[in-house]
């Protein structure tokens, strides 16, 4: 695993060989991971991944199975959710409806042996970080959803905690708030450089949000690394086709020169050039991965002698306004997706291309991605 | 989080021997052989041979029946007929007083019905001539007549959680009122309809109250003899008669229970094949 | 069909009308107003008009005739006297008095018993679940009379129970042993039934109240700190208020107008409202008094029945979608 742990001294976070099984499944297999103080860390993954269940370990709503979790150089495997020094921000938000938006937030803090006075202006003064000052006395079933949603933080981040945990943050929100929002929740967690461990299915979100994202399946870690870490630099077939779309081919090494290896690609009749930044044997099975958006398409040949050009006619096309998606058929009947921006503006008949277009694709060696796994 | 919330599970225990106790105390003394029904006098089943033989029991369980299962019937066919009408038709003339008739009769104190019920049948005798003697009839339209109000309440609320698109759909599609109501609407609230009958025989089969003031001579229903034997004390023979009904409702119950569980059991199955497929 | 016809009728009209038959007589409308007709008819005709009577015979005088009721011929032709009996006499307004006790000290046992059973019930697993409901619903189809059978049965001075309950006394208290506990023909035997027989209406709406409550709430209050008790006064108690109610009301009501109970197991020196109707029409054959104890009774009722409502009103908006 490719742990970049910047580690003086113990994490923040340790979560060391953690198993949760319910019965007979498994929901979480033998997991640990580090996060650091401060840190925006998110686990992404797609439905029944485990990382909720990962979570709400965190949280204390679940007891592991065997592993330890350490949050401060404490262990709290065993500790009860309200002995922890970590809060939750659900992702149905949870609020008590029977209370108002004032009363929600200031929940928590009555089990804290502080002053009335103390308990109204932290109160206060988390109202007006969220700018629901005005809102104060209703009650949830009275305010919007975006509301809601930031009173689900506030309740959450008065206590103060050294964790928070956010469950599908954004979830329940229209795409517009979501982008608004996003920004505000990272603007938040920098201003008071709390410690934010969030769990997503959406991986823009993880991209936007997270300083360090953590890929799940099937209740195992399959990468650990920075949002362009992950999407660049995937380590298995399953985190590239996770994140973003991609374009794969099966080939065999035929030969590695000048850092650039050769693969024979059967399906395509071809061979392809890719960067080989890590020591390959020559014969061995790969698989070569390419970005829609980092193939270039175009009407007319490329020069002789350019690396990795593939020809086929263009079967289907989406605009999206900013930028335009092909499905282009190769020759050999493969169908690649491509990517392209619309940086000049221009009609229909303008376009790079058209339907039934005969068009040459080209990417640069360094764009490729080799995959073993 | 994942202990066992220890006192909530004593308090079920103690509320089912609360339930069960007095239940299974009678049944157990029905075997006894002593004329005492609360003092054990070795093992007996002398007192369900008794039962059997008494052709008063029979002949009252059998009057009973007729009542339940007429009435039942009727009270659902009127139950539905107004479930459908409050539920489908937001506005009629006289809405809030039909609605009121509904709901009064469940909250309305079972010595009134029996009273009101029975100054008016005295009266209409009085005055009309009919009905000439209480029993059959009367009970059956006094049961109809309360018994009904569940019904409708039970069928209102199931139709008005259904889907009214659906509704909508199938007349989109092309179907009269009265083609959609026979097509969807009653297929999809039958469950309903038949917990509603259910509700109703059973309320009329136990019912005592009402029954004792509306009845006249001869017509003796089974709770109205049970109700005239209790008032004398504990007798072995209603031990048996209990321990049977109580077997038989439970036996029916257990019935109904396994087949919903079946049903649900093969539901969740498909969902769980469909969402498999999709993947 | 003439082409004259064709012109003045609606295209929609003309199609039903050549299907003829049944399905045609039920879409010219005519279905609606039947639905909503006959069981209208039926209920006007027997439940308005007995309580009409009711009511009417509340102000009327007792006679010797036959009926044995007359109206007052002359302006304002009201009687009043039945109405002032009911403050003058102390037997009504004892009888009412034990009937609120009885009933409240009823409904206060079955929640205090049924309570934690509904919230036992939303905390086992899902099988356990359907087999423990069904054990609840079971007593409610067999005989309510055998219901309070069984405990006059396990109440009687020489059954186990009272001989296990006399034991246990006289071990406690050796000076004066008892023989038996006294508990046939009590008011305590009266509430113990009510509530043996009712308790399944207390836990079933608030099981159902309790059921749909989102459990995440409760570890959103764990993970503010609260401890699990905590967490049920804060969030759990308030939230299953409509429960509470709606249970509590479908055992007041009922119990508060108990007739058999009373009668089979209760002394008739206390005697409840529902056992002073009873009397008033069929021993004393004083329609009039027993239609304004009826009246009184009903009026009593108003303000609970209300109350229901109302709170039903709520959980059914509160259970519809918001827009």
């Amino acid at each position: 695993m490719t742990g970049q742990t910047a580690g003086e001294g113990r994490p923040f976070i340790r979560i060391e060989g953690v198993t949760k099984k319910f019965g007979a499944f498994t929901a979480v297999d033998n997991v640990s991971l580090d996060i650091e103080k401060g840190e925006f860390f998110a686990l992404l993954g797609g439905s029944g991944c485990g990382k909720t269940t990962l979570l709400r370990m965190l949280a204390g709503f679940e007891t592991p199975t065997a592993g330890r979790v350490f949050i401060d150089g404490q262990d709290m495997t065993t500790v009860p959710p309200y002995d922890r020094p970590v809060n939750m921000m659900f992702q149905s938000y949870a609020l008590f409806p029977h209370m108002t938006v004032e009363k929600n937030i200031g929940y928590g803090l009555k089990h804290e042996k502080i002053s009335v006075a103390e308990r109204q202006e932290r109160v206060r003064s988390i109202l007006d970080l969220v700018q629901l000052t005005p809102f104060a006395g209703r009650k949830p079933h009275q305010i919007s959803g975006g509301q809601r949603q930031r009173v689900a933080l506030a309740r959450a981040l008065v206590k103060q905690p050294k964790l928070l945990l956010l469950d599908e943050p954004l979830g329940a929100l229209d795409k517009k708030l979501r982008e608004h929002t996003q920004f505000e929740l990272a603007n938040i967690q920098y201003k008071l450089g709390i410690t934010f461990v969030v769990v997503t299915h959406d991986q823009e979100e993880a991209m936007t949000l997270a300083s360090r994202i953590a890929v799940m399946d099937k209740g195992v870690v399959r990468q650990i690394g920075t949002a362009s870490g992950v999407y660049e630099f995937p380590n298995s077939k399953f985190v590239a086709g996770f994140i973003g779309s991609i374009n794969m081919f099966e080939g065999r090494i035929s030969g590695v020169a000048d850092g650039l290896a050769t693969v024979e690609v059967p399906e395509l009749a071809t061979s392809m050039k890719a960067r080989a930044d890590r020591p390959f044997a020559t014969g061995s099975a790969i698989t070569v991965a390419v970005r829609p958006e980092k193939i270039s398409i175009a009407r007319s040949a490329p020069p002789e002698g350019t690396p990795n050009v593939l020809a086929g006619v263009v079967q289907d096309l989406g605009y999206f306004g900013k930028d335009s998606l092909y499905r282009v058929k190769l020759d050999g009947g493969t169908i690649l997706s491509v990517n392209s921006v619309n940086s000049r503006r221009g009609l229909e008949h303008e376009r790079v291309a058209e339907w039934e277009d005969r068009v040459w694709l080209q990417f640069e060696p360094s764009s490729a991605i080799l995959l073993q796994e | 989080m994942n202990r066992k919330p220890v006192f909530l599970y004593s308090c079920l225990c103690f509320g089912f021997a609360f339930f069960y106790v007095p239940i299974l105390s009678m049944i157990f003394f029905s075997f006894n052989k002593s004329r005492l029904a609360t003092v054990w006098g070795g093992f007996s089943i002398e007192w369900y041979g008794k039962l059997f033989a008494n052709a008063q029991i029979l002949k009252a369980a059998l009057l009973s029946l007729e009542i339940a299962l007429l009435s039942a019937t009727l009270a659902t066919i009127l139950g539905t007929m107004a479930g459908l009408a409050l539920s489908r038709f937001r506005r009629f003339r006289g809405r809030t007083l039909f609605s009121g008739f509904v709901t009064a009769p469940l909250i309305m104190p079972e010595v009134i019905t029996g009273i009101s019920m029975l100054m008016m049948f005295i009266l209409m005798a009085e005055w009309i001539g009919w009905p000439g003697s209480r029993g059959f009839t009367t009970i059956t339209l006094a049961h109809i007549t309360f018994s009904m109000t569940y019904v409708t309440t039970v069928v209102q609320s199931r139709l008005s959680s259904m889907d009214v698109s659906i509704e909508e759909a199938a007349m989109d599609l092309g179907s009269r009122p009265w083609q959609v109501l026979k097509d969807i609407t009653l297929p999809v609230i039958s469950p309903a309809i038949l917990s509603g009958w259910l509700l109703a025989f059973t309320i009329s089969l136990d019912d005592v109250v009402i029954s004792s003031f509306v009845s006249g001579p001869g017509t003796t229903t089974l709770p109205i003899l049970i109700w005239s034997k209790v008032k004398l004390g504990v007798t072995p023979d209603i031990n048996a008669l209990a321990a049977i009904i109580v077997t038989v409702v439970a036996v029916c119950v257990a019935i109904a229970g396994v087949v919903m569980y079946r049903q649900e059991q093969r539901r969740e199955r498909d969902v769980q094949m469909a969402l498999r497929a999709n993947n | 069909m003439a082409s004259a016809d064709t012109v003045s009728e609606a295209p929609d009209t003309a199609e039903p009308a050549r299907r003829g038959g049944l399905s045609a007589w039920f879409n010219r409308n005519g279905w609606k107003q039947t639905v909503i007709a006959v069981p209208f008819t039926w209920l006007f005709l027997f439940f308005f008009i007995p309580f009409v009577i009711v009511i009417a015979m509340s102000i009327a005088v007792r006679t010797e005739t036959s009926p044995p009721f007359s109206f007052v011929g002359e302006f304002p032709f009201v009687n009043t006297a039945n109405t002032l009996r009911l403050f003058e006499d102390s037997l009504y307004i004892r009888a009412f008095l034990t009937s609120i006790w009885n009933a409240s000290i009823a409904t206060f046992l079955c929640l205090l018993i049924g309570y934690p059973m509904a919230l036992g019930l939303t905390r086992v697993s899902k099988g356990w679940r359907n087999i423990l409901l069904m054990l609840v619903v079971l007593p409610f189809w067999t005989s309510f009379l055998l219901r309070i059978y069984a405990w006059i049965g396990l109440m009687g001075a020489n059954s186990w129970l009272n001989r296990l309950l006399t034991g246990i006394y006289n071990l406690v208290s050796p000076d004066a042993p008892l023989h038996h506990i006294q508990m046939m023909n009590t008011n305590f035997a009266v509430i113990l039934v009510t509530v043996y027989c009712y308790l399944p209406f207390m836990v079933l709406p608030l099981y159902a109240n309790l059921e749909k409550l989102d459990l995440t709430l409760n570890e959103a209050a764990m993970d503010l700190g609260s401890k699990p008790f905590q967490v049920f006064l804060d969030v759990t108690l308030p939230l299953s208020i409509p429960g509470i109610i709606a249970g509590g009301l479908l055992v007041f009501i009922p119990a508060s107008g108990e007739l058999v109970i009373p009668i089979l197991v209760g002394t008739a020196s206390d005697p409840m409202i529902g056992r002073v109707i009873s009397d008033e029409f069929a021993s004393a054959r004083d329609w009039p008094m027993a239609a304004t104890v009826a009246v009184a009774l009903l009026v009593l009722l108003v303000g609970p029945t209300m109350l229901y409502n109302h709170f039903e009103a709520r959980a059914q908006a509160a259970a519809e979608p918001k827009p």
